[in-house]
């Protein structure tokens, strides 16, 4: 009703645009995006209904103790991260879209090779390393004859530092997934004006480049932020109090879930003030590519020192954030006398790759839909609901986990009501417990994802476009086929491959919704890292690491090959 | 396009469903169990549990959201027994009336009144006594005999500690209050904290690791992280460099011990099984798989204690009563926070 209301609202205000298409479906698109939207939001508002109910008032306790340290922690956690990936990210995107360096083929799919290791890992792993009882140290000592941590200094690895570290690591490739994607799809023609307008290229980056690829960054570095909100298995075993450490005492230790949600909200306030910040920054801009000109990017051949320092530059990120955890990964899983080889990998292998691709499908499907419908001149109502459905990204695994819990249910145990008194029969839980819970909590949790890539590429797909599809008589859906999707063909992918290898990293919701005996790679390998016996779940974290290098291989293809107009350069 | 996306979506709903195939629920000769436990600890005694029974046991592990799961779901939640450590989270689950009292001549003559709940809401299968490490180069035997005794300054920049929010750390300090009172209980975890040499941090086996490493002297940890480090290859060695010491609270000759536990679903669709599996889970034949498998001390009074956990010696318990303890957690994070334990 209120969509019909809204959607009306819209086309009365601007009546001289294509009000009177005939097979107009505009309507049909918002009310399916409020239904979805609304579908998906259903475990925030979960959440924020227990939020309603806690056991006792737990801010006065937490403002004059643990409160502001939290705060600042969180902040200087989000800057951090936000700074780190947003400068290694666009970096090494600028550099291996635009310049000509040794290794630049190698690093445009390498770069993306850290998204596959999950944080929680990446963190024990160089605990291992760098601890004080690590070879990094041990040698050092051996070396110096120093006995004592007093004999020297050494970064604490468990630390703000090493937590932000440690994010950065396995979080910049969002930043360089999409920023290389709008580098490369980004016309020629801009860059040479600038360039012939006397501009450096260095200056071209920043005053042309980058402002036209800041939508696909923001998104990106927001996407980081986020995923670093919700981590708790990383910052809690480097003992780095976030709020989310607030979260889960509030919660398992002060038995107050009211408490707890209550702070989970008010972590999700940080984001979409965030979030609203980016956009209001960026006001009613809206950069479309006027000109079709998609020639390859011939591309700066870097030479000497400066090839060498950008080589550096792109080796550094791989090799601290894949290589080197992958390498003593390895080497545990294959030197190790306590390393578990279980045959059971391939069954908990195929678990985590038939959730990851329904998850992806899912995500990708549904981000289409709300963005697609978002562009059908929606009114506030359907654009508040799209926001709504993505902000689960932000909101710690385990709580929203039980934000998908209560609604599930709350309608299986109806369904079983009624029928008992209807029929007389009993149906149990249909759906909680089930992998159908699980596919819905990740698509709820990862939507934030493949949206970034969708609306990232639709923002890409010119008004005027779209304006003479439909004025050819093309239905809001033809369009989307016809026009949208082919051109959009790309984003969507990365969306969805970026879902996929965000599922087979997911723990923390999959343990608490799983259905009996079901295990994945990550909750396998959970139930050793979590008693820091990392040699015996090496094989297992090995296998999550190996299956998600697939994924973004396809990944770093299907960037490279969504420009338009790109010639078989051998790139 | 939309038909096709929904047709796809359609056939990965039905080929993820074919993927589960076993959703358990009310079936006979199974019994389904929520743990919070991890599940190689868990495994053994459910397998000796299978093969005298027949009954198939299914298992959902995960350490947050159990109760939550079990609220939500209801009448129709599919769990017959809740399985964890700590007292607190029995109690949890007890106050949200996710369990039912069960009434069974063999728990109350396997389980000593004071491992169960007077109602038999709860019923502790083991029991584990929180030490002290202490390493064997830098403290001497019966340099440290007390809880009391961490906060000695003599101790400054030589202790580590996990989290102070630990469930077993929580536990400890509660036990602290319940003998001190709240004011010397603060005193006493302030003094702790400053002699820390590191901020808390790891579990239980990397404060050992650290003992070993030379990075502290002493440390505090539950008794079966001992045996499970002297059964690893790569842990032996830690193990080796440190003392158990089974410390004294409020004065008293007994150490502070914790539980682990199990309650019955209020919902349980398998209310027959599940009885047989907590019947079993305190038989002399399990307990002592808990003894020697996972060196913990059974509750059960007729069973032997393995050798290598009765080599570490005999101790009192505290008789603090596991009441008090769940009634202070709260108390005990709070305190923790004003203490800025863990900053």
């Amino acid at each position: 009703m209120t969509a019909e209301a809204d959607a009306f609202r819209g086309a009365a205000a601007a009546p001289e645009q294509f009000a009177a298409v005939p097979g107009d479906g505009r309507r049909r698109w918002h009310v399916a995006a409020l239904v979805t939207a609304g579908l998906v939001a259903l475990p925030v508002l979960a959440i924020v209904r227990t939020a309603l109910f806690p056991t006792e008032n737990i801010w006065p306790h937490l403002a004059s103790t643990v409160l502001p340290g939290y705060v600042v922690t969180t902040l200087l956690l989000m800057l951090g991260v936000g700074l780190g990936t947003f400068v290694i990210g666009t970096g090494t995107a600028w550099l291996v879209a635009m310049c000509r360096f040794p290794g630049r083929r190698v690093f445009e799919w390498a770069l993306l090779l850290p998204l596959a290791m999950p944080g929680y890992l990446i963190a024990y792993v160089y605990t291992d390393l760098l601890e004080f009882a690590g070879p990094l140290q041990s040698a050092l000592r051996a070396v110096f004859g120093w006995s004592t941590r007093r004999d020297y200094w050494f970064p604490e690895i468990r630390s703000l530092g090493g937590a932000i570290a440690m994010l950065t690591l396995v979080l910049y490739p969002y930043v360089y997934a999409l920023a290389r994607a709008t580098f490369l799809e980004q016309s020629i023609c801009v860059l040479e004006v600038s360039r012939t307008l006397g501009r450096s290229t260095w200056r071209s980056l920043i005053d042309v480049a980058l402002p036209l690829a800041r939508p696909a960054i923001a998104v990106g570095v927001t996407l980081a932020l986020m995923e670093c909100l919700n981590d708790f298995g990383t910052v809690d075993f480097f003992a780095v109090r976030t709020l989310t450490a607030g979260v889960f005492d509030v919660w398992l230790r002060m038995g107050n879930a009211g408490g707890a949600a209550q702070i989970a909200l008010v972590m999700l306030a940080f984001v979409v003030l965030l979030i609203w910040a980016e956009r209001r920054s960026r006001a009613r801009q809206r950069f479309h590519h006027t000109s079709s000109k998609l020639r390859p990017i011939e591309g700066i051949r870097l030479r000497g020192r400066k090839a060498w320092a950008a080589t550096l530059a792109c080796t550094l990120p791989v090799a601290l954030g894949f290589v080197v955890p992958a390498a003593t990964l390895a080497d545990y899983a294959f030197t190790s006398a306590s390393a578990e080889w279980s045959p059971d990998f391939l069954r908990h292998a195929l678990n985590s790759l038939g959730l990851s691709a329904a998850a992806a499908l899912a995500a990708a499907g549904l981000a289409t839909l709300l963005a697609y419908a978002a562009r059908q001149r929606a009114g506030k109502l359907v654009h508040g609901a799209i926001r709504l459905a993505s902000v689960g990204y932000a909101i710690p695994g385990a709580v929203l986990a039980i934000g998908v819990l209560i609604p599930f249910a709350a309608f299986d145990n109806a369904v079983d009501a009624f029928l008992r008194q209807t029929l007389g029969v009993s149906t149990g839980l249909l759906l909680s417990g089930t992998v159908a819970a699980l596919v819905f909590a990740y698509t709820v949790r990862f939507l934030a994802v493949s949206l970034g890539a969708v609306e990232a590429g639709l923002g890409r797909v010119t008004p005027s476009m779209e304006m003479a599809a439909r004025t050819l008589g093309h239905s809001p859906s033809a369009t989307l086929r016809r026009l949208h999707l082919p051109m959009i063909r790309g984003s969507l992918l990365t969306g969805g491959l970026l879902v996929f290898v965000d599922t087979m990293k997911e723990l923390p919701a999959t343990l608490v919704l799983r259905p009996f005996n079901f295990d994945t790679l990550a909750t396998f390998v959970y139930q050793y890292a979590s008693d820091e016996r990392l040699e015996a779940c090496a094989p297992a974290a090995l296998a999550i690491v190996a299956a998600g290098i697939l994924p973004v291989l396809l990944l770093a293809r299907s960037v490279g090959a969504a420009r338009p107009g790109r010639k078989r350069d051998g790139t | 396009m939309t038909r096709s996306l929904t047709g796809a979506m359609l056939g990965s709903a039905i080929a993820l469903a074919a993927m589960v195939g076993s959703t358990a629920a009310k079936a006979d000769g199974e019994v389904n169990i929520y743990s919070l436990r991890q599940p190689f600890l868990i495994e053994p005694l459910l397998e000796a549990f299978t093969a005298k029974t027949g009954i198939k046991t299914n298992v959902v592990f995960a350490k947050e959201g159990v109760v939550e799961r079990m609220k939500a779901e209801g009448v129709n939640s599919p769990a017959d027994v809740i399985l964890t450590v700590d007292i607190g989270r029995l109690n949890d689950a007890v106050e949200a009336g996710v369990v039912q009292a069960v009434e069974s001549p063999v728990l109350t003559a396997n389980v000593p009144a004071s491992f169960r709940d007077p109602e038999g809401r709860w019923f502790a299968l083991t029991q584990r006594a929180r030490l002290i490490y202490a390493s064997k180069e830098r403290v001497k035997p019966g340099e440290i005999t007390s809880y009391e005794e961490l906060a000695d300054p003599k101790w400054a920049g030589r202790i580590c500690t996990r989290s102070g929010k630990h469930d077993y750390n929580i536990a400890l300090l509660a036990g602290m209050i319940a003998h001190h009172g709240e004011a010397k209980a603060e005193a006493w975890l302030a003094g702790l904290k400053a002699n820390l040499a590191r901020k808390p941090q790891g579990n239980d086996r990397g404060q050992v690791k650290a003992i070993k490493e030379g990075e502290c002297d002493l440390a505090l940890g539950n008794n079966y992280y001992y045996g499970a480090m002297l059964a690893d290859p790569e842990q032996k060695a830690w193990a080796d460099a440190v003392n158990p010491v089974f410390p004294t609270i409020g004065g008293t000759k007994g150490t502070h011990v914790n539980v682990s536990g199990i309650a019955m679903s209020k919902s349980a669709p398998n209310r027959e099984n599940a009885l047989e599996l907590m019947e079993f889970l305190s038989s002399d034949e399990a307990q002592e798989i808990y003894a020697t498998v996972n060196y913990e001390y059974p509750v059960n009074p007729h069973v032997k204690w393995s050798p290598l956990v009765e080599s570490w010696g005999r101790f009192t318990p505290d008789d603090l009563p596991l009441s008090a303890i769940a009634e202070l957690r709260s108390t005990a994070v709070r305190m923790v926070d004003r203490v800025g334990y863990d900053g």
